[in-house]
C-alpha cells in the first residue's frame, strides 16, 4: 500500500543522503522525494512516498525517527490529507492539436508557461491521480519532455473546533 | 583563559569527558593532535593497525561499560577502521572514533590520503560527523560522547580536518548536551509494565531470552531478581552470556543455531517468551514461521525499531532494561497479592520438563583418550581460572565452544563479535580488555584462521606489557565453514583447509611471547597451568582433532527444534 510520510529534520549537511541511505540499506522502496525547508531556520521538511506493507511502513517510521537529526516522523495514510505535485510537461502543439492542448490543459487547471512554434510547455498541480490523468491523456498528443515535483502533503485541520 | 589550538582543546575535551586511554595510529592528518597528545594525561596506545585501535577501543568499552575511543588518520588508516567500527555498531558498543581529514580547503578534491569516511561509515555509525567550523569541535566531541553511550548505544565517527586542529580557538565553557531531535526513552510505561507482569504471572511456560541490551543496561541482579522471583528459566544470545549466572538452577544456557537442546525447545514450547534486550536475530530464531509459535510474546527494548522487526510482539515495552524490568520486580512485589518465597510449584510441571530435556540432551561431545577435543580444552581454562576469566574469542567455532562450555559467572567477562562476526576481533579486544582491568586473567579463544587476522597485535601487547593470554584451537581448517562444507557441501572443502600456518610456538617468541603446544588431551591442563602462571604474553597452541563440529546446529532456515545433535 501507498503511504506518504512527513519527516522534518534538522537541515545539517549529509542529512538527506542519511535518509536516503536508510531506504536504500534497509531495502525499502522511494516512489518520491521532496525536500524544502520550513518556517524555523535550519529545519526541513522531507516527504516521501514508499509503498509496503503495515511492517514495512512501521520499520520505515521507526528507522527514519531512529536517525538522530530526524525530528519528527509522520505516516500520513489513515488520516485526512491534501497532497499537491506538480508537473511541467512540454507537449507538441501543431498547428492542429495547438487548441486541442489548450483545451485539455484548461479542463485540468493548468497553466502554459512556455510557448514555442511546435510545443508547449504546461504546468498542471494536483494529488497524483490527477497528474497522472494529465499525462495519459496528452500522450498520444505527443510529450517530449516531462518534470514532476513528486509529492508534498499536509494533514488537514479539524473541521469542528 | 587564552587561546589554544584546536588539536589541544580536542585534547581537553577528552579529559572532560573521563577519557584515560585511547587506542590509535597517527598519519599527517592527525599530527597535530597526537603533538597535543604527548605529555597529556592520556595514555594512548599505539596499535600495529588502525582495525586493531577500534577493536581495542570496543573491548574495552565492553568490560567496563564506558565509552571507548580509537584515533585514526585519513585515508586508508580510516578506511582500516571500517570493520571495527562495523563490529560495534551491530553489537551496541559505545565508541567515540576520531579520524583525521585533510585540510578543508582540500575536501572533495581528491587529495592525499583523502577518503569520505563520514560518507563510508553512515550506515555502520549510530551518528557521524563532520566538523567544518572550529567553534563546532569541542561541542560535536561532547555530542559524539553524549549519543555514543545514551538510548541504544553505538559508535559515533568524528572527522576532523586537520587545520581545525592547528587552529587557534578558545576552549568553550561545559554545557549539558541537549539536542531537540534525540530524546531517548527509558522509562517503561506502567501500563505496559502491569500488562507484561499479569502475563508472567499466569503463564505456565515462560522463558526468559535475554540479550546483550541486559549487559549493556547493567541489569544483571534485575534480571536475575526476577527469574528467581517468578521461576522463569532463562536462555541467553550469545551477546546476552553472563547477563545470568551459566551454572544457576534456572540457566538453560544459549539459544539458536548452536544453542543447547533444552533452551531452543523450551522457546518452541513455551506459552510465554519474555524478550529482554535481544533482537530477534535470524540466528536466534531459525525459521520465523515456526519460532515461539505457541507464545505470546512481551518485548523489552530501548529500541523501537527493534520491535516487531522480526517477530510479531504482543506486549511491548519501549524502556532501558534496567528500569523496565525494576518497575516489573516492584509492580510484582507490590500489586501482585503473590508472595513469591511460598510458591515452590510455580512454573513446576514446565520446569521439570525443561530439567528433562538438560539431562537427555546436555551439551556434550565424544571424548577421546589421546586426541585434543577443542570444548574439552575450553572446559579446562573454565576449571584452571575458576571461571572468572574474561573470555574474548576470534569468529567460527572456537566463539560457539567458548560460548557453549565456559560458563559465564557475570556480566561483561565474554567479548565477541556477535552481530557482524568478525574474525581477528579477539586478541586486539582482549588487549582493550586487559587494559581496563590489569589484574583480571584475560583469554583469547582463537582458532588458527582468525587469530592471523589481526596478529600483528601481539606486538601491540608487548609494548605495553599487556599479558593476555591465547588459547589457539589450531585444527588447520577454517572451521565452521569447513563444518557447513561437511554437512551441506558434500565434503567439499573448497578453500578451507590452510595448509600453510606459522609455527605458533616460534611466531610467540618472535613477538617476545611465551609459546606453548599441547599435542595430545594429557598435555592440555599443564599447559593451561603453565600459561596462566606466566607473567608474560603466551600462545597457548592446541592441536585439536581436525574435524569437529559444533553441535548442537540448527541448518540455516530450519526450525530451531530441527537440531543436528552429537
Amino acid at each position: 500500500m501507498k503511504h506518504t510520510i512527513s519527516v522534518l529534520l534538522q537541515n545539517k549537511p549529509g542529512v538527506l543522503s542519511r535518509v536516503t541511505g536508510l531506504f536504500s540499506g534497509r531495502g525499502f522502496n522511494i516512489e518520491s522525494l521532496c525536500v524544502a525547508e520550513t518556517l524555523e531556520p535550519g529545519v526541513s521538511c522531507l516527504t516521501v512516498v514508499s509503498r509496503g506493507d503495515d511492517a514495512i511502513i512501521e520499520q520505515i517510521t521507526k528507522q527514519l525517527h531512529k536517525l538522530i537529526d530526524v525530528i519528527k516522523v509522520t505516516d500520513i495514510a489513515g488520516k485526512e490529507y491534501v497532497e499537491r505535485e506538480m508537473v511541467l510537461i512540454r507537449v507538441k502543439a501543431e498547428s492542429h492539436t495547438r487548441a486541442e492542448v489548450l483545451r485539455i490543459i484548461d479542463i485540468f487547471r493548468g497553466k502554459v508557461i512556455d510557448v514555442s512554434a511546435r510545443s508547449y510547455a504546461v504546468e498542471v498541480t494536483g494529488p497524483a491521480s490527477k497528474i497522472q490523468a494529465v499525462i495519459d491523456i496528452l500522450r498520444p498528443i505527443g510529450i517530449k519532455e516531462i518534470v514532476r515535483t513528486g509529492t508534498i502533503a499536509m494533514a488537514r485541520a479539524s473541521k469542528t473546533k | 583563559m587564552g587561546k589554544i589550538t584546536g588539536a589541544q582543546a580536542i585534547v581537553n575535551c577528552l579529559l572532560e569527558q573521563g577519557v584515560k586511554t585511547i587506542f590509535g595510529y597517527p598519519g599527517g592528518a592527525v599530527i597535530d593532535l597526537y603533538d597535543a597528545l604527548m605529555g597529556s594525561e592520556i595514555n594512548h596506545v599505539l596499535v600495529r593497525h588502525e582495525q586493531g585501535a577500534v577493536h581495542a577501543a570496543d573491548g574495552m568499552a565492553r568490560v567496563t561499560g564506558k565509552v571507548g575511543v580509537a584515533l585514526l588518520t585519513s585515508g586508508p588508516g580510516a578506511t582500516n577502521g571500517v570493520t571495527g567500527i562495523a563490529t560495534a555498531y551491530m553489537d551496541s558498543i559505545p565508541l567515540v572514533v576520531l579520524t583525521g581529514q585533510v585540510p578543508r580547503v582540500l575536501i572533495g578534491n581528491d587529495a592525499f590520503q583523502e577518503v569520505d569516511i563520514v560518507g563510508i561509515s553512515r550506515p555502520c555509525t549510530k551518528h557521524n560527523y563532520l566538523v567544518n567550523k572550529i567553534e563546532d569541535l569541542v561541542p560535536t566531541l561532547r555530542e559524539a560522547f553524549h549519543i555514543a553511550k545514551s538510548g541504544r548505544p553505538g559508535p559515533v565517527l568524528v572527522d576532523l580536518p586537520k587545520d581545525l586542529m592547528s587552529g587557534e580557538m578558545l576552549y568553550p565553557p561545559q554545557r549539558p548536551v541537549s539536542l531537540q531531535s534525540y530524546q531517548p526513552n527509558y522509562n517503561p510505561h506502567p501500563f505496559q509494565v502491569q500488562k507484561a507482569c499479569k502475563k508472567m504471572i499466569a503463564a505456565k511456560n515462560p522463558v526468559l531470552y535475554v540479550g546483550g541490551g541486559v549487559i549493556s543496561s547493567n541489569a544483571s541482579k534485575e534480571l536475575t531478581e526476577l527469574a528467581t522471583k517468578l521461576k522463569i528459566p532463562v536462555t541467553m544470545t550469545l551477546m546476552g552470556l553472563g547477563a545470568y549466572p551459566g551454572d544457576a538452577e534456572l540457566s538453560m544456557g544459549m539459544l539458536g543455531m548452536h544453542g543447547t537442546f533444552a533452551a531452543n525447545m523450551a522457546v518452541a514450547k513455551c506459552d510465554l517468551l519474555i524478550a529482554v534486550g535481544a533482537r530477534f536475530d535470524d540466528r536466534v530464531t531459525g525459521k520465523l514461521d515456526d519460532f515461539a509459535k505457541y507464545a505470546k510474546i512481551i518485548h523489552i527494548d530501548i529500541d523501537p525499531t527493534s520491535i516487531s522487526k522480526n517477530v510479531k510482539v504482543h506486549v511491548p515495552i519501549v524502556a532501558d532494561c534496567k528500569m523496565a524490568l525494576t518497575a516489573i520486580n516492584k509492580w510484582l512485589d507490590e500489586n501482585s497479592g503473590i508472595n513469591f518465597d511460598e510458591e515452590p510449584d510455580r512454573n513446576w510441571p514446565w520446569r521439570e520438563t525443561i530439567r528433562e530435556w538438560m539431562s537427555k540432551h546436555p551439551l556434550c561431545y565424544k571424548e577421546n583418550d589421546s586426541i585434543i577435543k577443542p570444548q574439552y580444552v575450553i572446559e579446562m581454562l573454565h576449571k584452571h581460572t575458576g571461571g572468572e576469566a574474561i573470555i574474548t574469542t576470534e569468529v567460527g567455532q572456537n566463539q560457539m565452544w567458548a560460548a557453549q562450555f565456559y560458563k559465564f559467572a557475570h556480566p561483561r567477562h565474554f567479548v565477541t563479535s556477535g552481530g557482524l562476526g568478525t574474525m581477528g576481533f579477539g586478541l586486539p579486544a582482549a588487549i582493550g580488555a586487559q587494559m581496563a582491568f590489569p589484574g583480571k586473567m584475560v583469554i583469547d579463544v582463537a582458532g588458527d584462521g582468525s587469530i592471523q587476522m589481526n596478529i600483528q597485535e601481539l606486538a601491540t601487547a608487548k609494548q605495553y606489557n599487556c599479558p593476555v593470554k591465547v588459547a589457539i584451537l589450531n585444527n588447520g581448517f577454517l572451521g565452521m565453514v569447513r563444518q557447513w562444507q561437511e554437512l551441506f557441501y558434500n565434503k567439499r572443502y573448497a578453500s578451507t583447509t590452510m595448509n600453510v600456518t606459522p609455527d605458533f610456538v616460534d611466531l610467540a617468541k618472535a613477538y617476545g611471547a611465551v609459546g606453548l603446544r599441547a599435542t595430545t588431551k594429557d598435555e592440555v591442563e599443564p599447559v593451561i597451568q603453565e600459561a596462566l602462571a606466566t607473567d608474560n604474553i603466551v600462545l597457548m597452541d592446541f592441536k585439536i582433532e581436525r574435524e569437529e563440529d559444533v553441535y548442537p546446529m540448527v541448518p540455516a532456515g530450519k526450525a530451531t527444534t530441527e537440531m543436528l545433535l552429537v
